[in-house]
This record gives C-alpha cells, sequence and structure tokens, in this order.
C-alpha cells in the first residue's frame, strides 16, 4: 500500500467523523498553541529581561591600568598611568566583539550652581559613546555634547538625576552655567533616571563632560585629589613649591626629558593618559572573545612580551552576566516544562480517542483483514491516522499560539519574539507524539483476529 | 482436479481448559465454476468451515488445498495476500464503510493489493464493477443513501474487484428480504454462470439453498449430506441446464 494512498486513507477514515477528529487534536493544538505562545511570549520576555541586565552594565567590560609595584610593594589597580586615548581608538577598530567603548578620566570634586554646592560621586570626562555604553541613550532633556566638542575641550557638561535635583530644585538646567573648579561649564542635556546599580549606589550622581576638557581644564591638576577638603586647599597648594615633597603631591605627565632630547625636539611631547577604557560587548555571549581581543590588541600596542605581565587590568560583569545566563536558563526550562506536560496530556488524549476508535471500527478493520490487509496495513493506516490527526492539530496550534501571542502582542504591549525553531520544534514534537501514542492503539488494531472482528458488535 | 480440497479436516476450540471440537474430520472437493451450498443449523461448523475456507482460520489438523496449493499452512501475511487476490468475501452485514462512497468501497481493496495500479485505473475498475451489478448511476452514494440491496450489491462489486476465481457469501440474504434476495441471488448465479466464478454460499435457509447447483449439509462437525456432487462429472451442458432449472424455481 503507497504511502500517498494511505494518508488518503487516513483523511477519509477521519472525515468520516469530522467532530470527533476535531475533539480528538483539541489536546494537542491547545498544547502546541500554549508552547509557541508560550515560546514568543517567553522568548519576548527572556530578551527584555537580558536587555534590562545588559543596561545595568552586564556586558560592560572595564579596562583599568596595571598595577605598580616597588619592591614587592603592589600600589593597587590605576597606580601607572597607561592608556592611552589611542589603546581606546584602538580598540574600537581593532575588536570586533566590542561594540562600543569609552575612555574615561574621572574627578571628583565640588560642583557649583548660584548658592547651591554638590560633589557627585562620579564626575566622568568621557565621549558621547559612554551612554551608548552603559546603554543610556535616554535623556530627559536636551542634548548629548558631540564628538566635536570633546576634540575642542569644550566646556559642555551634562548632568545626572540627582545632581540636577541637589542643584536646580526644579529649575531647567539646560543652558545655565554651572562652576566645576571655577570653570565654568554649559549644561546641554540632563540624563535620564537609572536609579542605582546592583551594589546599591546611585547612578544619577554624575556629571559627564568632554574628557578632554576634564582631562585639560580640571583633573589636569588634580588628578590624585579626590578628596573636596583636600581640594578646597588645592588652589593655594598649586602655589606652594614644597607640595612635590609630599606623597598626595600630583605625579607628572609627561616623562622628563634630557637636555639633549629637548634640544633635538623641541615639540613637547604630549602624553596623555586617560583613568580607565569603558567598553560595552556586541553580546553578552561574546564578552569572553571580546576580552581576548582587547588583551592582544593591549599587548601588542604596549609592545609586552609573551613572558611579560600585562601593564593593564580587564574586568567584565561576571556575577551579573551569571545572573543573567541563569534567568535565561530558567526560563527556558520553566518553558520546556509547561510544554511537555501540555503535549503529554494532548497525546494522552490522542492515544485515548484512537483506542475508542479502533474498538469501535473493529468491523472495518475485519473487513480491512478479510480482502487482504496485512496487520501490518493495519497498523500503518492508524499510525498515519494518528500522526495526520497530530500534524494537522500542530499546525492549528501554530496558528493558534501565534496569534494568541499577537494578541497579547497587541493588546497587553508585552514583548513578543518569534520562534521559528519552537515551531520547528512543534512540528517534529507533534508528530512524535501522533506516532507514540498512536502506536499503542494501531498495534492493538493489527493484533485483531478478522473472524472476531468481522463478527464484533 | 479440483479448485478446493479439504482433506480431514480437524478444528478444536480451546475456551479455558476445555477443549471444543466444531469440525470433525471434514473432507470436500470443489470443482472451478461450482455454485454451492453450506448448510447447517446454528453451531452446526458451518461458519467454522467458511473461515477455513476462506483462509480467515487456519485448521488444527488436516489439509486444505487450493489450487494445487497446501495453504492450509500459510502464514497471516501470505493468507492476506491470498485473500486479496483469489478471494472475494460477502457479508451478511454488507460491511460497507459509512460515509464513503459505493465507489470508494468498492475499490478499497485494490488498495491492499501487491500490485498497484493507479487511481485512474482503480475507478476506472470500479465503475466497471459498480456497472457489472446495475449499480453505474449510484456511485456517489454513500451506503446510508442506499437500499439493503443495493448496498450487497456495492458489496458484491467489492468482493469482484481483484477478480478472484472464488467467491465467499456468508448468510448473503439474512438481512434482506425476499424479493431483494432473490435478486441478490439471481446476481450470484448469473455471475457463477458468466463468468465462471466459483462460489460458496454460506445458509441456514433452505430456499437460499436451492439457488446452489450442489447443497453440503453440515451438522455438528461433519458432512452429513452433500447432495449434486456428481455435477463436476457430468458434462457443462447439463450444469447451465440445472442452473436455468433453478432460477425459474426462485
Amino acid at each position: 500500500m503507497t504511502i500517498h494512498r494511505t494518508v488518503r486513507t487516513a483523511l477519509q477514515a477521519l472525515r468520516r467523523n469530522p467532530m470527533r477528529a476535531l475533539l480528538t487534536t483539541l489536546g494537542i493544538v491547545i498544547g502546541v498553541g500554549a508552547v509557541i505562545a508560550m515560546m514568543e511570549i517567553g522568548n519576548g520576555s527572556s530578551s527584555a529581561i537580558k536587555k534590562s541586565i545588559a543596561s545595568m552594565g552586564a556586558n560592560t567590560i572595564l579596562i583599568l591600568p596595571g598595577t605598580a609595584a616597588s619592591g614587592g610593594v603592589s600600589f593597587g589597580s590605576g597606580s601607572v598611568m597607561t592608556l592611552t586615548p589611542q589603546d581606546y581608538e584602538a580598540i574600537l577598530r581593532e575588536c570586533p566583539s566590542v561594540s562600543s567603548a569609552a575612555p574615561m578620566v574621572r574627578a571628583r570634586t565640588q560642583v557649583v550652581y548660584g548658592n547651591r554646592n554638590w560633589v557627585p560621586s562620579a564626575i566622568a570626562g568621557t565621549t558621547p559613546s559612554f551612554l551608548e555604553v552603559r546603554d543610556w541613550m535616554d535623556l530627559s532633556e536636551g542634548e548629548v555634547f558631540s564628538d566635536r566638542d570633546v576634540l575642542n575641550a569644550n566646556k559642555v557638561c551634562m548632568l545626572g538625576q540627582t545632581l540636577v535635583r541637589e542643584l536646580f530644585q526644579g529649575e531647567s538646567p539646560v543652558g545655565k552655567e554651572i562652576r566645576i573648579k571655577n570653570v565654568s561649564f554649559r549644561v546641554v542635556g540632563v540624563l535620564g533616571a537609572k536609579g542605582a546599580n546592583m551594589m546599591g549606589s546611585d547612578q544619577d550622581d554624575i556629571l559627564i563632560a568632554p574628557w578632554t576638557t576634564i582631562k585639560y581644564r580640571i583633573s589636569g591638576s588634580t588628578l590624585t585629589m579626590t578628596n573636596q577638603s583636600s581640594s578646597t586647599s588645592e588652589t593655594s597648594s598649586t602655589v606652594n613649591t614644597l607640595s612635590k615633597l609630599y606623597p598626595g603631591s600630583q605625579q607628572s605627565l609627561y616623562p622628563v626629558k634630557s637636555e639633549i632630547q629637548a634640544a633635538d625636539n623641541p615639540m613637547p611631547v604630549r602624553f596623555t593618559n586617560i583613568d580607565q577604557i569603558l567598553t560595552a560587548a556586541a553580546t553578552s555571549e561574546e564578552i569572553p572573545e571580546a576580552i581576548e581581543q582587547i588583551t592582544a590588541t593591549l599587548r601588542e600596542r604596549h609592545r609586552i612580551r609573551q613572558d611579560e605581565a600585562e601593564d593593564f587590568t580587564i574586568r567584565d560583569m561576571t556575577e551579573m552576566t551569571k545572573t543573567l545566563s541563569s534567568t535565561t536558563k530558567l526560563m527556558t526550562n520553566l518553558l520546556l516544562c509547561v510544554a511537555l506536560i501540555s503535549l503529554l496530556v494532548g497525546g494522552v488524549g490522542i492515544m485515548n480517542i484512537m483506542l475508542v476508535s479502533v474498538t469501535e471500527r473493529t468491523r472495518e478493520i475485519g473487513l480491512r483483514m478479510a480482502v487482504g490487509a496485512r496487520a501490518r496495513d493495519i497498523l500503518r493506516q492508524f499510525l498515519v491516522e494518528s500522526v495526520v490527526l497530530c500534524l494537522v492539530g500542530g499546525g492549528a496550534g501554530i496558528l493558534l499560539g501565534h496569534g494568541g501571542s499577537q494578541l497579547v502582542r497587541l493588546f497587553l504591549n508585552w514583548p513578543v519574539e518569534n520562534s521559528p525553531g519552537a515551531i520547528a520544534a512543534a512540528v517534529l514534537v507533534s508528530a512524535a507524539v501522533g506516532i507514540i501514542f498512536g502506536y499503542y492503539p494501531a498495534w492493538r488494531a493489527s493484533r485483531l483476529d478478522p473472524i472476531e472482528a468481522l463478527r464484533y458488535e | 482436479m479440483a479448485l478446493i480440497e479439504l482433506k480431514q479436516i480437524f478444528k478444536t476450540y480451546h475456551i479455558g481448559n476445555m477443549r471444543v471440537p466444531v469440525l470433525k474430520g471434514v473432507s470436500l472437493q470443489i470443482a472451478a465454476g461450482e455454485l454451492v451450498a453450506l448448510m447447517g443449523t446454528s453451531g452446526s461448523g458451518k461458519s467454522t468451515l467458511m473461515n477455513i475456507l476462506g483462509c480467515l482460520d487456519r485448521p488444527t489438523s488436516g489439509e486444505y488445498w487450493l489450487n494445487q496449493k497446501e495453504v492450509g499452512r500459510f502464514s497471516a501475511d501470505d493468507r492476506a495476500n491470498l485473500r486479496n487476490r483469489s478471494m472475494g468475501f460477502v457479508f451478511q452485514s454488507f460491511n460497507l464503510l459509512a460515509r464513503a462512497s459505493a465507489l470508494e468501497n468498492v475499490i478499497m481493496p485494490l488498495s491492499y493489493a501487491t500490485d498497484t495500479i493507479s487511481d485512474r485505473e482503480a475507478r476506472r475498475r470500479g465503475r466497471e464493477m459498480l456497472g457489472r451489478v446495475g449499480l453505474d448511476d449510484r456511485l456517489d452514494h454513500e451506503p446510508s443513501q442506499l437500499s439493503g440491496g443495493q448496498q450487497q450489491r456495492v458489496a458484491i462489486a467489492r468482493a469482484l474487484i481483484n477478480r478472484p476465481p472464488v467467491l465467499f457469501a456468508d448468510e448473503p440474504t439474512g438481512n434482506l428480504d425476499s424479493n431483494t434476495s432473490s435478486e441478490v441471488l439471481r446476481m450470484f448465479q448469473e455471475l457463477n454462470r458468466e463468468d465462471g466464478i466459483t462460489i460458496i454460499l454460506v445458509t441456514h435457509d433452505p430456499m437460499v439453498a436451492q439457488h446452489a447447483d450442489r447443497i453440503i449439509r453440515i451438522s455438528d462437525g461433519v458432512i452429513v449430506d452433500d447432495v449434486g456432487y456428481r455435477i463436476e462429472q457430468k458434462p457443462q451442458a447439463v450444469i447451465a441446464g440445472r442452473i436455468s432449472d433453478s432460477g425459474d424455481i426462485s
């Protein structure tokens, strides 16, 4: 018996009792529909969760200058100045897994507006791509300073929500001038609220300005002066020629040139360091690759030999990434459980009705055997029937589930993501359910004795 | 040489620990082209005998030769093929597939044939067979839209679709009124006479058995009477004469 004839026989048999076929397959329809809808909605929420965790900075990779050590005493990370703006440009250029990068120059000092002042927990000198790295693209007011502002070291800045609240008290800060260490900055934009980070520190307590401005106009003289009280006295200490004697004094930015060097090359060597480079991997899965690429790039640029230690440190948000992947895994497993249970229920329904159908059609089976159907023909017929039922149910379920998730998207505005994998799996699984749960009834049918079956009332 | 030859057929059923002998040594020969009635009261073993003749069941012991082949020892699959190829069955309760057209019912056995034929050829043959039983205008009717006699004729067409040499009819008129009964029986006679199909009628009704050339009576698992057995040895003309005689009786 050819397979297409078997399929046609099965379709005829199902057509003979369309209502029952419909009810039988309802279990599969609902099961597959639920799976598809759950997968689409689940994928949507999962990527929304991923996105929000990523916005907390899960994809960020922090590059810090290395450690200086003297006589076995380490000074901790950041104690040497080895990172340059050129490093940052090179990383952006040469690491394909890095989606964006921003240099960071940090300062901690007082910000003054009118008669109010505040010391933000971070004054970040950076480029506009900082906002991209931190996934902080929504501004509540104004606009982002430009790359041109960075090139020209323009005195512009953006404020975080906390700073705005403390300094402006309901006024709009955009266009106003604030002072940082007696340098006047024009406020061009206000960042959207971000709240506290995972460690509980306020991320909105921040001022962002072009890194060149911070570097050359603010921290150029106070790189290590993060202490506000020392900062106030700092203006006087700059003129104090004895300040170099003290450990808190500022380190030299420029390598000391010999007289001959100075004579040979009258141009000043402008060595600029930056405090950190903040980069973001394209996806959380690409973080290890991104770290590898950054390491290779920086080792090459810093001319570090194979056996030498690196003069920089790379940190990623392992903890957050772990949370992220465990959340996703949990979600997927949960969905899988629901899917399996609903398909199991659907399969039991199929088996139940197929058994009823075999009993009901005992005479038909007897007749088919009498006119020459072999046991395997009967087995195949019932198996194909149940597979056809399941596939039709699966198809209807896919449409139902997809429609359902689209409705959810339209009316509840939940994030929904199409999942072709789930659809392919649904087709395969419904065929498998048809075979597994159809096998026993089909086997029972094929084992019937034709004489008994013909006489069955 | 006989088309069908049974040699000392025994059939014993086991119900629990009880052995119930149903056939106790049945031997008979049926030649090609005979119209035989198998008669007996219920419980006489005639149905069991028919099941064995129809290769639906196997004898406990004894030999069954069909067309010079010992089919009593065939495997289930081989018997299925044999039934498909060389036997047709007509049942008391028609056993048509509900919600399937007459044509679909008729061509159903073709899908189990080992030599597959095209769908078009199958439908052509099905229409031809339905025409043969006088139902060319009922091709697309479902069994529920047909009268009992028409349904039984569809069943006959189905039994003949594979052009088998032997046709088994188990109480073919049991569910029909007397008019349609004689109509169906006349059709059997016609098929026997014109197409040379060997027909074995199982019945308890003497009126039905009268339509046959030969009546084998079974009682308590043995053949007690075999009227008309010598027909086989008679010239063909006489056979035809007898058939027309019995035709008049009905």
